[in-house]
């Protein structure tokens, strides 16, 4: 074998052929199954007026079969909760869970945007304004430091209750699920916050949560592989007391990880709330639940240690294309929900049956 | 081996409230020596070996190690001054591979200025994965595989090879091969005639007889707390059943008579 070097008595190898089967292979093979399903379904189901996904042979639409606009659609759709989830990821590896990033989203949007407000809305003193007029066309760093601020605060308290008073993180972050739940209401007392700047307006519009996603995604990939926080961050949620033994601040490294998870959220507020050009206090609904999906369904194990980041973008994808397909192939609503809660559960047990098979060979 | 001694310990003392777990234990390692402790379930062997290693403080007594009076706060403290434990759980991470768990807290690391956020330094690590296991001539199929896919004699032969690869002063094994099969077990007394070749010091705790009068060149018997003998078996005229003999407390050696 030409990659192979043999070293000592031994015969150690580093064989790069040998190289387990990835988990993401598996994931993306689902993502290609997936898809061709709903192209097939598309296609063979047109009285019910239902379209395909990825190619459309009415050519008189814009000259091409490649229906591009379409798959736009579906990535940007999932956009702005998988910035969320790839935050999630690296909580769920170190072995923690976080409920709180969906009502995150909400207070986090209400709160950048009354700091992104503009001033004349059709010539009249903006009717949504939270505060006095020195809030009004701040420059946009200003929300952004804002809704970041506040993101690192919420995770620094996640962080710290589950690292130093060592309850579970279901339990704080469920606290601090319903404690961000009351924020986002309390900030206007369940007014919505409208009319942001240009300047703002522009962080979400048209494919710009694509791109912020895409960018992040590589950024976290490149953190979680290449670096020394990606690595304790495995190291913690494979065994928790050898990490500690090996000399690692097991507790600075939580504090750290809730951090970066919530500043995630934070950030999806601010490209959500620019997107849709208002906040409201419930925004952000199921969006933790969503994030956590996106994750397992990508191959993160629940129980730590396990999956990536490029897992998590398809397990994304994956769910994506299941609420696009089905929108398109013209089902019902609810099909949708039981198809995604199915191919949840279906994810979690094939890789249970995945580690089971490799513990005992 | 020299006469160089590089641990000794002055009236090492322990006590969990009213239980003597350990009283007044003076032991000296000579650089290059491998020293077996044996000892009945509560003769205080394990008390020793955490008092040496940090994990717990002392009541009394000195630990002097290399040269030196030494006060370790944790585990870190003695690994960071040359101490490596291969601790009966064996501290390693499932998820990860093996210059992974070698390297685990301690990463070789490029542009140290992103703190932490700072690069592993994947290829140097790997190197010196292979030249540590190389030393040890521990078998293991690839590297780059999880700790979760080995062996129970692999991974024990990983927490091992940490020893090889980061030039300890001095290796403690708490019953390496407790849980092993024939075959792992030999692996693991393979690595440790290796580093007695490379004249590395060890302190080996074990119940195996065999194994005892297989590797070490002195045997320290521990009984009720105390030190009960210090036996010399590389001259042949010391046979298991004498050593059987002060582990029950049916012998004591002279000048441990208080032991008894």
């Amino acid at each position: 074998m030409a990659d192979q070097t043999s070293h000592g008595i031994g015969g150690l190898t580093y064989d790069k052929s040998k190289r387990a089967w990835p988990n993401e292979a598996n994931v993306f093979i689902a993502l290609v199954l997936i898809i061709l399903a709903f192209e097939a379904l598309g296609q063979i189901l047109p009285y019910m007026n239902s379209q395909s996904m990825l190619f459309d042979f009415n050519t008189n639409r814009d000259g091409t079969i490649l229906n591009v606009a379409r798959i736009k659609i579906v990535i940007l759709q999932v956009s702005i909760i998988g910035i969320i989830s790839l935050g999630v990821t690296q909580v769920i590896i170190s072995g923690g869970i976080d409920l709180s990033s969906g009502p995150l989203v909400g207070a986090a949007a209400m709160i950048v945007m009354s700091f992104g407000q503009t001033e004349l809305v059709n010539g009249q003193i903006n009717p949504k304004a939270v505060f006095g007029p020195w809030a009004f066309d701040l420059p946009v760093i200003v929300p952004i430091l804002a809704g970041l601020s506040f993101g690192a605060l919420i995770g620094c308290v996640n962080g710290s209750l589950i690292a130093f008073t060592r309850i579970p993180p279901f339990i704080a972050t469920l606290g601090m699920f319903l404690i961000c739940r009351g924020i986002s209401q309390w900030w206007t007392k369940g007014q919505p916050v409208s009319f942001p700047t240009e300047q703002f307006a522009a962080i979400g519009s048209g494919m710009m949560p694509v791109v912020w996603f895409a960018l992040l995604a590589v950024l976290l990939f490149f953190i979680m592989k290449f670096t020394v926080y990606g690595k304790h961050t495995y190291a913690i949620g494979s065994n928790e007391d050898a990490a500690r033994m090996s000399g690692i601040n097991v507790k600075r490294h939580k504090v750290l990880v809730y951090m970066i998870a919530s500043m995630l959220a934070a950030f999806a507020a601010i490209v959500l709330s620019s997107k849709n050009l208002t906040a409201q206090a419930g925004m952000g609904q199921f969006y933790e639940l969503y994030a956590i999906a996106m994750a397992v369904i990508g191959g993160v194990s629940l129980t730590g240690g396990r999956g990536s980041i490029v897992g998590t973008v398809l397990g994304a994808m994956v769910f994506g294309v299941i609420q696009s397909g089905f929108t398109f192939i013209k089902l019902d609503a609810f099909y949708q929900l039981m198809a995604m809660g199915t191919i949840i559960i279906g994810a979690v047990v094939l890789d249970q049956y995945r580690q089971q098979r490799s513990m005992a060979g | 081996m020299t006469d160089n001694i590089i641990l000794e310990t002055r009236d090492l003392t322990k006590h969990y409230g009213g239980v003597h777990a350990l009283e007044g234990a003076n032991f000296k390692l000579r650089d290059g020596e491998h020293i077996a402790i044996m000892g009945d379930n509560g003769a205080g062997k394990s008390t020793f070996v955490r008092q040496i290693t940090g994990v717990e403080q002392r009541t009394r007594g000195d630990i002097i190690f290399g040269g030196k009076p030494v006060h370790f706060a944790g585990p870190l403290d003695a690994r960071e001054a040359g101490i490596e434990t291969v601790f009966q759980t064996l501290a390693l991470a499932d998820d990860l591979d093996v210059p992974d768990n070698l390297f685990l807290g301690r990463e070789i690391t490029k542009w140290n200025f992103l703190g932490p956020f700072r690069l592993l330094d994947y290829r140097a690590m790997r190197e010196a994965t292979l030249a540590g296991l190389e030393k040890t001539a521990v078998k293991i199929p690839n590297i780059r595989n999880a700790i979760r896919n080995m062996s129970g004699g692999q991974r024990q032969c990983v927490a091992i090879a940490r020893t090889a690869t980061f030039h300890s002063k001095l290796t403690i094994m708490d019953e390496p091969t407790a849980a092993l099969g024939v075959q792992e077990t030999a692996q693991v007394e393979n690595i440790i005639r290796t580093l007695k070749e490379a004249g590395e010091p060890l302190i080996l705790v074990s119940h195996n007889m065999r194994q005892v009068f297989d590797l070490v060149d002195r045997v320290v018997v521990f009984r009720r707390g105390r030190i009960c003998a210090d036996l010399d078996i590389t001259k042949g005229d010391i046979t298991g059943e004498d050593v059987v003999g002060y582990i029950t407390g049916a012998k004591t050696q002279e000048g441990y008579e208080d032991a008894a």
